[in-house]
């Protein structure tokens, strides 16, 4: 059976934890939550790091399953690890390190080469280095190559970035994304980074006192104002849109999504290339007609589908429908009275500025 | 220097009991050390305060008990003879298993503060690279804890060396067979052979500095977090 499916119960110490996912096979599942919500000791449980009453299988291969009195250790998992600081073995050289875990594994199941895992995460130059001689950001890409090198049939991140300044992280994002896109590897990523989450995740899985609260696909619970990552600064949505063309006099793309398109600065993307855009609620006004003069370029047709509060009283949160997809805007109440806002009503979405995430 | 035929032979059963002894230490306090540093159990404290006894006991306490124990009549002691081996105190083996006792403190201890400040999580990380708990005490914990094996191994020479109290009360002061340095020492002195004891006295007390220097110098602030942080 193809897919993710791990039930586990565990008293913690504030809370039971209590969750029962069923998760896609592929691509990067996000477990996102407050600190303290559970989402490291999911993550252990899946490792068999934790103890927990349930069942963990993972494509096919049972893991752990209470009922048949089976729970392999740690160790006969075949699971990738990489934890939130730094886990280097200091006793070691960088290439050692990396052959640690693949000389453990039988070389007919080696299915990502010494090569590849440098390659990709760009750590060719630092092979013969001890780990105390590298950045935090490259002892990070170090232990992921790492964990790729045992060949896993799942990837545990537990907030690889956590510990990095800003910049480190920037540096590390990139990798993390070929990481997606070249392996066939199902990741669960933990993290509590609204930027991360978007950037990477195909999946989301939202986390509150050790319960799972929402579980899906990244774009449909993102645009859900019933979640309370509806509610704070980084509320946004992501698009999926394909680019449609090029403009080379006013050096702009246009990308085109279900519900039309929109017109970014210049982008060194081909025609028919895969954009995931964010839009952020805070840069989405509302417009009651299409005629009236204004300097922004991209305005869609889109229809009110429902409202709900936002952080700051003064504001609230508006759901909008572009033709299939969904928007958020975050405008002042008074706005709303001023022009009249209601659920179906016909406006026009006015998007200020939009971020490219991958 | 002139050191007599019985300096000589102290000095030289000084250094093969101790050197004897540091490897069964290690070899016997390793495990321990590992155990207290990992374990949940109750029994925690108190194999932790039997291992720490020999510490705060006068070295004479510990020696009569061990005399009391190893001696023919003894319940170890009987075990010995039945196994063909004969009584242990007045023996060369006897001060090798008391010297062992006496020393393991030094030796666990250091081990097991190595082991407690890497803490669990390179073994996690080993596990989850596919080391079996073996292996990742072997590949992994051995190695890191190495500055506190270091350090163990230079204590239990080092201590074994200057036992004297637990030597006189469970090997005498048998020329040649259990007549070590500190022993030799103190006849010297019983004898007012004061020269012969300063010899042999201040080369013990350069052996101690020397050994702590290098302690300091190699053994002292290591990382031993196990990580390069």
């Amino acid at each position: 059976m193809s897919g993710l499916s791990i039930r586990a119960r565990l008293p913690l110490a504030d809370f039971e934890l209590d969750v029962d996912l069923a998760l896609p096979g592929r691509g990067v599942t996000a477990l996102f939550g407050a600190s303290g919500s559970g989402k490291t000791t999911v993550l252990r449980c899946v490792a068999g790091l934790a103890r927990a009453a349930g069942r963990v299988e993972v494509n096919g291969e049972v893991w752990q399953d209470d009922a048949r009195r089976i729970c392999l250790p740690t160790h006969k998992r075949a699971l990738g690890y990489v934890f939130q600081e730094a886990s280097l073995f200091a006793h070691l050289s960088v290439r050692d390190n990396l052959a640690f875990g693949q000389k453990r594994i039988a070389p007919a199941e080696r299915r990502v080469s010494h090569d590849t895992a440098v390659e990709l995460l760009g750590i060719g130059h630092l092979l013969d280095r001890s780990p105390d001689r590298l950045s935090g950001g490259e002892r990070q890409r170090v232990a992921i190559a790492r964990a790729l090198l045992t060949s896993p049939r799942l990837l545990l991140m537990d907030e690889p970035l956590a510990a990095l300044d800003a910049s480190r992280k920037q540096e590390i994002l990139p990798y993390l994304e070929r990481l997606h896109d070249e392996l066939a590897i199902p990741v669960i990523y933990v993290s509590h980074s609204m930027d991360e989450v978007l950037r990477l995740a195909d999946h989301l899985v939202l986390l509150e006192q050790g319960r799972v609260r929402a579980s899906g696909p990244c774009r449909e619970l993102l645009a859900r104002l019933d979640l309370p990552i509806a509610l704070g600064e980084e509320a946004a949505v992501l698009v999926d849109t394909t680019v449609a063309a090029h403009d080379e006099a006013y050096q702009l793309t246009r990308l085109a999504f279900a519900g039309g398109s929109i017109q970014v600065t210049r982008k060194a993307l081909a025609v028919g290339a895969r954009a995931r855009l964010k839009i952020q609620a805070r840069d989405v006004s509302i417009a009651l007609a299409a005629d009236n003069p204004s300097s922004i370029v991209n305005r869609l047709p889109a229809r009110i589908c429902g409202f709900a509060p936002a952080a700051h009283p003064a504001q609230c949160l508006v759901r909008l429908d572009a033709a299939g997809t969904p928007l958020l805007a975050r405008i002042t109440r008074l706005s709303k009275d001023q022009l009249g806002l209601v659920e179906g009503m016909a406006v026009v979405a006015q998007i200020k500025s939009v971020a490219l995430v991958g | 220097m002139d050191l007599t035929h019985d300096d000589w032979s102290a000095v030289w059963l000084t250094l093969k009991l101790a050197g004897l002894v540091t490897v069964l230490l290690l070899i016997v306090g390793t495990p321990i050390a590992w155990w207290l540093a990992r374990t949940r159990s109750p029994l925690r404290s108190v194999v932790g305060a039997v291992v720490a006894l020999p510490i705060v006991l006068p070295p004479t306490v510990l020696g009569f008990y061990l005399l009391i124990v190893l001696a023919p009549s003894g319940p170890v002691g009987r075990l010995t003879e039945a196994l063909g081996l004969g009584a242990l105190p007045f023996t060369f083996p006897g001060l090798v298993v008391a010297s062992v006792f006496y020393s393991l403190p030094f030796v666990v201890q250091p081990i097991q503060n190595a082991f407690m400040a890497m803490g669990a999580r390179p073994l996690e990380v080993a596990a989850t690279l596919r080391a079996s708990p073996l292996a990742a005490f072997f590949r992994v914990a051995l190695p890191l804890a190495r500055p506190g094996l270091l350090t163990a191994a230079v204590l239990g020479f080092a201590h074994t060396v200057g036992e004297f109290g637990v030597v006189l009360m469970i090997g005498g002061n048998i020329p040649g067979k259990t007549q070590v340095l500190s022993v030799q020492i103190y006849n010297h002195v019983e004898a007012f052979e004061y020269a012969q004891a300063h010899e042999l006295a201040a080369g013990l007390v350069a052996f101690s500095f020397l050994t702590l220097v290098l302690l300091y110098r190699f053994g002292g602030a290591r990382n031993t977090s196990g990580f390069g942080s």
